[in-house]
């Protein structure tokens, strides 16, 4: 098999989008900000998001260091959810999560991951379905307000 | 080159697999060895002949039992060089060992002002356990840096070790930089000073010969795991009058004298420190793994792994793209490869050998200070043991190869 497998999960749109973040940036002011941290391989990111008064997500920006799932992920996360309302990008972060899992999903809600709906081959690579999340699961906890870092020990 | 030294074909079928339809080539061996049939059989003998509980039963599975229980115990007292049984304390592993020394001895010597002195370098197990110590008794935790070669700075060493340490616990080798440690002279360095020597041996006593008594290190804990035996045992060496010395890490059967309403007294060493049931099965597994690597001989794995390391790590250092850690010299290097490829992270670069069948290690393995002090998020990281050969070696490059074609492939056709 050797490396073609890898095209699955690799796929150009992913490596472009990890060579090209779209909105890895920190933003100028901000309302909802997280750090999250996935210890077993020292990602990080931190994720800021402006809301607008009625809870539209005005601006979107992350910074970090992390491998081209981690960082494509977040890209494709931060085109998906500009512009969205908060119920509707914890919504999108609820699909996302699920489908990394490999649970199955109406078509219309993966529509609305865009591009980030290439990442449900991630299934097949387990080590690396927290790559594919952290992004998304510090979107929900910034929108959720749960700002503390998260910090877990690997062995 | 030297041959392989076991007969991997028998004595480990579970290398003698596909992963990903590729031939499986095992580079992981520092974060846990594969197992021979020799010590899975002993397991199965133990559980299917001889189960019963040590030290209390006076019937015959229980007399057996406790015989082999102790036959570990002297198997491994033998393999170290330790002078005597009763300072081999079966643990968990070397996390457990180096924990259970840092709440008695540590929590029973070290006072506010004091310093405990150990290297950037190790493994999460020999630092938490004692920045944790020093946290609660207001002592000072120092660190001794790296050469710019990755080896110990032993003037560091010698700078920061003073009349206030009481302590000093260094890796004898380092699970990143490949490195082993000159212990003789910390130890000498230490005792100079009135501190104490902790050795985590976990990535040593696998690979090569360890002589605790030469080495004159006080305590020294390492893994089970890690030398083809079980998960769930290892030992902690502890030299006899510090062990008396010490209170008990924990209370309960196994471990006591006599128990009163009042007060207890604690049983003889080594079983003062093995409180409940032990890992009994586990010990006799680590005591026939102990038979294996004694019949191939530490010396001749020692040199099989430096004849690998000779091979491969040239041949990494000149690939475009590859950087090593640690020292460049193959003769200053153990089979503990550190590494990274151009700018990828190394957990797509694990990803990657995985479909190649090559199982490396990606990560901060476990040694967060370090990786900030190189200025790294993590590495990648292959790691030999005896089972591994030369075509395993030109895998691992040839999949080194590819994953970078693979890449750079990748990014110039999205552009």
């Amino acid at each position: 098999m050797g490396l073609s497998k890898l095209n699955s999960l690799y796929r150009e749109v992913i490596l472009d989008h990890a060579d090209h973040p779209h909105h890895k940036h920190a933003l100028a002011e901000s309302t909802n900000t997280i750090t999250l941290k996935n210890p077993t391989c020292g990602d990080v990111i931190n994720l800021e998001i402006k809301l607008t008064p009625d809870d539209k997500i005005a601006d979107i920006g992350f910074t970090g260091d992390g491998c081209t799932i981690s960082q494509s992920s977040a890209s494709m996360m931060s085109d998906a959810v500009m512009g969205k309302s908060k119920e509707e990008a914890l919504k999108m972060a609820k699909t996302f999560s699920d489908m990394a899992i490999g649970k199955e999903h109406p078509q219309a809600d993966l529509d609305e991951l865009q591009d980030a709906a290439i990442l449900s081959n991630i299934m097949q690579f387990p080590a690396r379905i927290k790559c594919a999340t952290l992004s998304w699961w510090a979107l929900q906890r910034a929108l959720l307000e749960e700002t503390d870092d998260t910090s877990e020990e690997e062995s | 080159m030297a041959q392989k030294l076991s007969d991997t074909q028998t004595d480990f079928p579970i290398l003698n697999q596909e992963v990903n339809d590729e031939r499986l080539v095992y580079l992981d061996n520092a974060a846990t060895a594969q197992k021979p049939n020799q010590v899975v059989e002993a397991l199965v003998h133990f559980y299917q002949h001889d189960n019963a509980n040590v030290h209390r039963g006076v019937h015959t599975l229980a007399e057996r039992a406790t015989a082999a229980y102790e036959d570990a115990r002297h198997k491994l007292q033998h393999f170290i060089h330790a002078e005597k049984p009763t300072e081999v304390i079966f643990t968990k592993g070397a996390t457990d060992g180096l924990n259970l020394v840092a709440s008695t001895y540590g929590e029973a010597n070290v006072k506010a002002g004091d310093e405990i002195v150990i290297s950037i370098m190790e493994h999460h197990s020999n630092l938490i356990p004692w920045q944790q110590l020093a946290i609660k008794k207001h002592a000072t935790l120092k660190y001794i840096g790296l050469t710019a070669d990755g080896e110990l700075d032993m003037a560091d060493a010698a700078a920061k070790i003073t009349d206030k340490t009481k302590i000093v616990a260094v890796a004898h080798a380092s699970n990143v930089m490949g490195t082993v440690t000159p212990v003789k002279a910390l130890v000498k360095l230490a005792h100079d000073h009135g501190a104490i020597f902790v050795g985590d041996g976990a990535q040593a006593v696998p690979h090569m010969p360890v002589d605790v008594t030469d080495l004159d290190v006080d305590f020294y804990a390492f893994s089970g795991h890690k030398m083809m035996g079980p998960t769930g045992i290892g030992v902690l060496y502890g030299k006899e009058d510090l062990l008396q010395a010490m209170p008990p890490y924990q209370y309960g059967g196994e471990m006591i004298g006599f128990v009163h309403r009042d007060n207890s007294t604690w049983a003889e060493l080594p079983w003062k420190f093995e409180a409940g049931t032990q890992n009994i099965a586990g010990a006799i597994g680590l005591g026939a793994a102990v038979d294996y690597l004694n019949n191939i001989g530490m010396d001749r794995i020692q040199a099989h792994e430096q004849d690998l390391v000779n091979y491969l790590l040239p041949k990494m250092e000149a690939m475009p793209g590859v950087t090593v850690y640690g020292p460049q010299d193959p003769a200053k290097h153990t089979g503990v490869i550190a590494f990274n490829l151009d700018n990828l992270h190394p957990h797509d670069v694990a990803t990657a050998l995985d479909m190649e069948g090559v199982a490396v290690r990606a990560g901060h393995h476990c040694a967060q200070p370090l990786m900030e002090y190189l200025g790294l998020v993590a590495t990648a990281r292959a790691s030999l043991y005896l089972y591994n050969t030369q075509a395993d070696a030109d895998k691992l490059l040839t999949a080194l190869q590819e994953t970078k074609e693979f890449f750079n492939h990748g990014t110039v056709k999205a552009k």
